[in-house]
């Protein structure tokens, strides 16, 4: 309980920004008569996200199926950036080749692939969405684990070597340990990454019970106060995949400067 | 020589040892030049002398974390290397070089992990060893938690957990205030009587390195030697009584000497020093 308030002591100023926001918005609306093709009201978008929750444009499933192709992307793109990061470290020569090739790729719009995407891999398949968000997420995800990995204290070397520890050692007790923050950190940039893969691909065509697909045909017939409401819950998932990783440090590394700084009230 | 525990084994020996660094642009700098150091079993050996002489560079070649350009380095009675591999010294660096990821006791583990010791005894060994450094209370903070010298005397008892033969320790104590700096003194005066563990100590306190040695090893910069060896010969176990006594200031008054006839202002005693600098501004310049 006494917990539970401190909570939210921490975090009433956001909560006051967020739903000062929202007041202001709705007020700005019905003052100023503004039409809801251009903005609708909060509570038009809340009365669409009720209406079309289970039925209608079925927004809740189709979170669901969003929610899995970013998830899936999510975890393939990073199991992908670990596996290409924990090699580079291995062996140093292939730095200069995989990173300016890995610099390269990163610098095209993947978003643009989403099209081809739907075309290799089917246009109704998850794969195709999970694809173009594994490929978004891949970049900072290998970037972030490959400096972790390789940047470490010469001193904490100094000491393994001073223990003749093996390479399998000092990857597993300094190497990995030091590049858990950086990979986390990759994870939060991936996150909201995997979401915009996920929903770039839906747009595109796909599963007719997608988020993507609902800003899409919400849009087409204009029913905007569906579509603000899918894009309202295209940011809820997001959050909470956010906060999932956030939750995750927390228990990882406990001993972060990121984290425990947060404690201070 | 002062007939404390010691043997006549050397049980770290350096013989005409030479140490040059390649420096950008193909010029070399000598760091030592014509080391010659036998260590005795048992012994509280100090380094002391002024920054550059090659301290930690000394130090370092005897843990084999960097390798002679001539000489030999003999330590246990096996080359350095291998002395390394057999893992037959602890060694406290400067910074306590304490993993940010692990807490007390799994810093203080890590040495056992990497022999490969069985979990109860090694666990049981972490608790003594916190014990000793009067750390137990701390075995589940994380380094951020602790002060600097709290830090430094885990990463003492982390080069004790695994009974090395010898530990080497590069200015353990250099960052501390004067008080906290003499019970550490105590607190490893009494660890090294406890466990007949050969010690090899540098420092910039030339009190510290008295209080604590059976012999004072004085080095000079440009290139970096030995200049003078200076035996203390002040009575065991020391305590409160021997900083406040005679014997003590005289001590610290002759390794002061020798430090300052080393820097080659003053007139030298010693005249083999004088030589040796000769010869090697020859050499140098
Ligand atoms: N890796 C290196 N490359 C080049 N020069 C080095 C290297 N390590 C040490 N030196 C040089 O060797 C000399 C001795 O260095 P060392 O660290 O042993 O000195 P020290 O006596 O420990 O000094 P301090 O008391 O300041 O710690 C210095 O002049 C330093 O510049
Ligand atoms: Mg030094």
């Amino acid at each position: 309980m006494k917990r539970a308030f401190a909570i939210l002591r921490h975090n009433a100023p956001a909560i006051i920004v967020l739903v000062g926001g929202i007041a202001l918005w709705e007020a700005v609306i019905r003052g100023l008569a503004i039409r809801a093709f251009i903005l609708p009201a909060p509570s038009s978008i809340a009365r669409a996200l009720g209406e079309n929750w289970t039925t209608g444009y079925q927004i809740l499933p189709a979170a669901q199926a969003t929610l899995q192709e970013a998830g899936g992307g999510l975890i393939a793109g990073a199991l992908l950036g670990l596996a290409v990061a924990f090699a580079v470290a291995r062996y140093p020569s292939a730095r200069d080749i995989v990173l300016p090739v890995g610099i390269a790729v990163n610098a095209i719009p993947i978003v643009a692939f989403a099209p081809l995407a739907n075309q290799w891999f089917g246009s109704q398949s998850v794969y195709s969405k999970m694809a173009i968000s594994a490929a978004l997420v891949f970049f900072p995800i290998m970037i972030n684990v490959l400096r972790g990995l390789t940047s470490v204290n010469a001193s904490s070397l100094e000491l393994m070597r001073s223990y003749a520890g093996s390479e399998m050692a000092v990857l597993t007790k300094v190497r990995i340990p030091n590049a858990l923050p950086f990979f986390l950190t990759g994870l939060k940039i991936g996150t909201t990454l995997s979401l915009i893969g996920a929903v770039v691909g839906e747009y595109f065509g796909g599963l007719n019970v997608a988020l993507g697909r609902v800003v899409v045909e919400s849009a087409s017939t204009l029913s905007f106060e569906v579509t603000w409401a899918a894009i309202a819950v295209v940011s809820a998932v997001g959050i909470v995949m956010y906060l999932a990783v956030l939750a995750a440090e927390r228990v990882l590394i406990p001993w972060h400067p990121s984290v425990r700084g947060e404690r201070v009230a | 020589m002062t007939g404390e525990r010691v043997t006549d084994v050397p049980v770290v020996s350096l013989a005409g040892v030479d140490k040059d660094f390649a420096l950008p642009g193909g010029a070399t700098m000598t760091a030592l030049t014509g080391i010659d150091l036998d260590l005795r079993r048992g012994e509280f050996v100090s380094l002391i002398g002024p920054s550059g002489c090659g301290k930690s560079t000394l130090l370092r070649l005897i843990g084999d974390l960097t390798q002679p350009s001539a000489g030999v380095v003999t330590v246990n009675g096996k080359p350095a290397p291998q002395a390394r591999l057999d893992r037959d010294y602890g060694m406290v660096f400067q910074a306590p070089v304490l993993f940010d990821w692990r807490t007390v006791e799994e810093n203080v583990r890590l040495p056992l992990e990497l022999t490969g010791q069985e979990r109860t005894a090694r666990d049981a060994r972490v608790a003594e060893m916190l014990e000793l450094v009067e750390l137990p209370d701390f075995a589940r903070h994380y380094p951020y938690q602790l002060s600097g010298g709290m830090q430094q005397r885990v990463a003492i008892a982390r080069a004790l957990t695994f009974s090395p033969a010898i530990l080497l320790m590069d200015e353990p104590f250099g960052a501390l205030d004067e008080m906290t700096r003499e019970r550490m003194n105590s607190e490893v005066l009494r660890i090294w009587e406890q466990t007949g563990i050969t010690v090899v100590f540098v420092t910039h306190s030339i009190p510290e390195a008295v209080f604590l040695s059976s012999r004072v090893v004085v080095m000079s910069a440009r290139p970096g030697r030995i200049t003078r060896i200076v035996e203390v010969d002040l009575p065991r176990p020391r305590g409160v009584e021997t900083r406040e006594s005679r014997r003590y200031f005289e001590m610290v008054t002759q390794v002061r000497e020798a430090l300052r006839s080393g820097e080659g202002s003053g007139t030298s005693d010693d005249s083999l020093a004088s030589i040796e600098r000769a010869e090697a501004e020859g050499l140098t310049g």
